[in-house]
């Protein structure tokens, strides 16, 4: 609650930061300041809620849990992160500089109103709140086609999925006749369920599909993301899309959680794509930026087994595999923003010219790829168990694996680049101190993540 | 708490290893695995009198905990890997690596990989160990292998990764069946697996048998293996055929036989068919191979495919022979490895039709050859003879009602055994002699890792009730 209200203060604070402050280190130091600020904030209020009994909120319009509040922690903690490694690179995307950070603040005021939503029109307003600002972010490069491009597409594609999100609301509301969801999970029996309401579950599902980007509403996603400046993109793949899932989850597991034996199969099969199209097309990306786009299409099928699985366990899946993935594809991305050459052949030899730096990617990408000891592992295990626990998708779980050992064909090709052929790659600018020192603590977490989960779970 | 001194020792010098610069490194690689050693010598000692055991909380979420179980087969492989490792490092004392301070840091930490793997008596904990073994061996073939490293490499991870994935499934699937889903133990497994309908058993054990297979490698999974061992640096090949897959045959005997009977039970005769393929099948090629490396590759498909088909005759005494011969064949094949290492330094060449007069110019390097090789096709008064007398018993005396077939049929590994051993003799021990690219005999850091192996194939060929004593036990148990 509180820290809802601190990150809109913040976010207009930041956008005046940038008519007062011209110096752009000066609004990079105060953002960062006051990102750790919002954490302990959310640190506060996850202290002081009461564990048993939610919170309820502005007439039952936010239900404010424990678990709510848990992922919000984590989730600003991944910002800050971010912001730390990232900083320096946000400054050199265009000239607004603070608005950059205000529209992150402004996210992150979605990302919260999503984890705690009570009513379908918070939903809506969050999603709402959690996409504007990333159109406007995409198109930030304004002298670069490819970011005009990427803003265009994400805008007419975020759009369309809004309105197919209104639909299926709607027709919730015909059958249901309330837009609350605890209410609705009690009004929709599973053997005598108005076929409004099923076409509206659907009609969300699909809605929500398109912003996790599950297949085959993942069109936009290689593009959009390709065409972002880099910088924004580590964020917009990582938490950002955690904070849908979260949403995703919630809904379905609320709302839907009886009626799983109407949505299920449909769910699964929009899982399976995701793995397949994801995996498959990574394999055949020569840029490492596509790469990651595609990389992270396949991370979100293995988070939507998640809402598949709908059981206590899933909460602890979602909250590793949000942190595990957001940690790791951030560092990936913050060591690719340091080269030239984003193609596999840029990372040719990097590990004679900056040691670390190949030492600390090839973690991330062992967590991406699920090797044991790191946090990418502990995640697809808890989602994994979560499903397993579930009882009745043992065919997706094999057909799961067998597509993460096809994702270690294009990580590893990143490993190879670095440790076995050689090259001298290009840096866009010097690694300092700073930089790395961020960089060893971010392969620190991903370890303490594979090794001792229990410390990310509630 | 001895136990995790087998882990973190090899762990945490080989993490130092990696600042270490030069000579260094190999110093500290071999006063590690000394030191190593020297534990896992206690840990079997200790074994006579009750198995020793270490419980740590780990992940409670879960259920599971890092616990280690060191019975009669776990030390006697992990004994194993300290005897293995120690050798390499004492015969690569006058080897030149490049960047020695990284390249031994992966040995040790593959080492603690291994030990993990060997000990850990917790499903989870197994899986996190059984990867870990891996990595290491994965940067030490692609940085310091031959010229194909890096395709060669790059397949035999991914076929052993989809194996692991494969095995992760089953291990997660079995958790489930335990009440409460609060444990990862290796008693809760069993009994939760044991109790699964014979139906879910048949399917399940294939979950967990391919990986198990392709770590061995058992035909048809066996691809993977031949060009990794020839491209690999020797000092790892050693490894990797010495210890790495025993850690299949280890896990087929930890993980899936008391596990899963009744799908063992269902699948074993299966099993038995494709290994004793595997036998014939790798035995023939070895025979037309010229590269010795090769030829070593495919007698150790043969030898490894023996043990397993005899790990499935469910008869107590092929189990015990199963035991004995893990031991018997790590060290034979490091032994093997060794000498064709020597022999690659000082020819040049590994190619047998370049070779030659090896007996001639260097007789106590032929000596060594001819001693170790008999003793690889299981001659009398040598280790190997004691182990595959008792694999082939233990086949004849089997449950499967084709027991005779199978017997029959494996025994012509023996043969083209020899065939294969006595022409690789013939053809680099004696003949014209060749010229040496360097003209000197084995140094004397090589004599020592040689004698090593060489007094053990002798002491375990003659007198090998302590090995027979150690592992007698768990063998009755697996079999009941």
């Amino acid at each position: 609650m509180n820290a809802i209200i601190a990150t809109t203060v913040f976010g207009v604070i930041m956008m005046f930061a940038g008519i007062w402050v011209s110096n752009k280190n000066s609004i990079t130091a105060i953002a960062a300041i006051l990102f750790a600020v919002l954490l302990g904030v959310n640190i506060w209020d996850l202290v002081h809620a009461s564990d048993n009994a939610p919170q309820l909120l502005f007439s039952n319009m936010l239900r404010i849990e424990h678990n709510s509040l848990w992922f919000n922690t984590l989730m600003t903690g991944c910002t800050l992160l971010y912001i730390l490694l990232m900083g320096k690179e946000i400054q050199k995307v265009g000239l607004h500089v603070a608005e950059y950070f205000a529209l992150i603040f402004f996210i992150l005021c979605g990302l919260y109103l999503l984890s705690t939503y009570n009513n379908m029109l918070m939903l809506f307003i969050g999603i709402e709140i959690l996409s504007i600002p990333q159109y406007i972010l995409a198109g930030s490069d304004k002298r670069n086609l490819k970011s005009s491009e990427a803003s265009l597409k994400y805008f007419l594609m975020g759009a369309f999925s809004t309105g197919i999100l209104l639909m299926g609301i709607t027709l919730l509301y015909g059958a249901s006749r309330t837009f609350n969801i605890m209410e609705m999970a009690g009004v929709l029996h599973s053997d005598s369920l108005n076929p409004l309401a099923l076409a509206g579950i659907i009609f969300i599902m699909i809605a929500l599909s398109f912003k996790v980007s599950a297949a085959p509403m993942h069109m936009w996603t290689p593009d959009v993301y390709d065409g972002s400046p880099t910088a924004f993109t580590a964020f917009m793949a990582t938490v950002v899309k955690a904070g849908a899932f979260f949403a995703f989850m919630r809904l379905f597991q609320v709302s839907f959680g009886n009626l799983s034996n109407h949505w299920m199969l449909v769910l699964a099969i929009i899982t399976a794509a995701t793995l397949l199209v994801g995996n498959v097309t990574a394999v055949f990306q020569q840029s490492v930026k596509r790469m990651l786009a595609y990389s992270s299409i396949a991370q979100a099928g293995f988070m939507l087994f998640a809402v598949l699985a709908g059981n206590a366990a899933a909460w602890n899946a979602i909250f590793i595999y949000a942190v595990a993935y957001s940690i790791a594809t951030i560092g990936v991305f913050s060591v690719l923003i340091k080269l030239k050459d984003y193609t596999y052949d840029g990372f040719n030899g990097l590990a004679k010219k900056e040691p670390l730096l190949a030492f600390v990617t090839t973690i991330f990408l062992f967590s991406l790829a699920g090797i044991p000891l790191t946090g990418g592992f502990m995640a697809k295990y808890f989602v994994l168990l979560a499903v397993v626990q579930q009882g009745q998708l043992m065919w997706l779980v094999i057909f799961a694996l067998l597509m993460a050992a096809i994702s270690v064909y294009y990580y590893f090709r990143v490993i190879i680049a670095m440790y076995f052929k050689t090259g001298t790659p290009e840096l866009n600018s010097a690694v300092t101190a700073g930089d790395k020192l961020m960089l060893v603590i971010t392969c620190i977490l991903v370890l303490v993540l594979g090794i001792f989960p229990q410390l990310f779970l509630i | 708490m001895v136990l995790i001194l087998l882990i973190l020792i090899p762990l945490l010098t080989g993490i130092l290893s990696f600042a270490v610069k030069g000579d260094g490194a190999k110093a500290l690689a071999l006063v590690s695995s000394m030191v190593t050693l020297a534990v896992s010598a206690y840990v079997s000692g200790a074994n006579y009198i009750a198995p020793v055991t270490f419980t740590h909380s780990w992940i409670p979420v879960l259920g599971s905990q890092f616990s280690l179980l060191a019975d009669g087969m776990s030390s006697m492989l992990c004994l194993l890997t300290g005897i293995v490792v120690m050798v390499v490092m004492i015969v690569n004392v006058n080897k030149e690596a490049e960047k020695p301070g990284a390249f031994y840091g992966f040995m040790l930490l593959s080492q603690a990989g291994l030990m993990g793997v060997f000990l850990a008596s917790d499903a989870l904990l197994f899986y996190v160990f059984w990867e870990i073994a891996l990595i290491p061996v994965y940067f030490l073939c692609s940085r310091w292998g031959g010229e194909k490293r890096i395709p060669v490499t790059f397949k035999f991870f991914i076929y052993t990764f989809v194996g692991s994935l494969m095995m992760l499934a089953g291990l997660i699937y079995l958790s489930m069946q335990i009440p409460l889903h609060t444990s990862y133990s290796w008693s809760d497994i069993t009994r939760a697996g044991a109790a699964l309908p014979a139906e879910t058993q048949r399917w399940l054990f294939w979950l967990l048998f391919i990986a198990f297979a392709i770590k061995m490698p058992i035909f048809p999974f066996h691809t993977w293996q031949p060009d990794t061992y020839e491209q690999a640096p020797t000092a790892v090949t050693i490894i990797l055929s010495a210890l790495m897959v025993k850690m299949g045959l280890y896990a087929v005997l930890r993980w899936l036989l008391p596990v899963l009977p009744a799908g063992v039970a269902y699948w074993s005769d299966t099993v038995v068919v494709l290994s004793i393929i595997g036998i014939v099948y790798a035995s023939c090629i070895a025979m037309v191979q010229t590269d010795i490396k090769r030829l070593i590759a495919y007698s150790s498909i043969a030898h490894m495919s023996l043990m397993c088909a005899a790990a499935f005759s469910h008869s107590y005494i092929g189990m015990h022979g199963v035991m004995v011969q893990m031991f018997n064949h790590g060290i034979n094949i490091t032994g093997i490895w060794v000498m064709v290492s020597i022999i690659e330094n000082r020819w040049g060449t590994r190619d047998m039709t370049k070779l030659g007069g090896m007996a001639t110019v260097a007789p106590a390097m032929a000596i060594a050859l001819v001693v170790i090789s008999l003793a690889n096709i299981g001659l009398p008064l040598t280790n190997g003879f004691v182990g595959e007398f008792m694999l082939y018993l233990g086949l004849f005396s089997g449950t499967s009602p084709w027991h005779i077939a199978f017997m029959v049929v494996a025994g012509s590994g023996v043969i083209l055994g020899a065939v294969y051993t006595l022409n690789m003799i013939q053809k680099t021990a004696y003949g014209a002699v060749t010229k040496m690219v360097i003209a000197k005999d084995m140094s004397a850091n090589e004599y020592i890792g040689v004698a090593i192996i060489i007094s053990l194939v002798i002491f375990l060929g003659v007198y090998p009730k302590p090995l027979l004593d150690l592992t007698a036990g768990i063998a009755g148990m697996i079999v009941k």
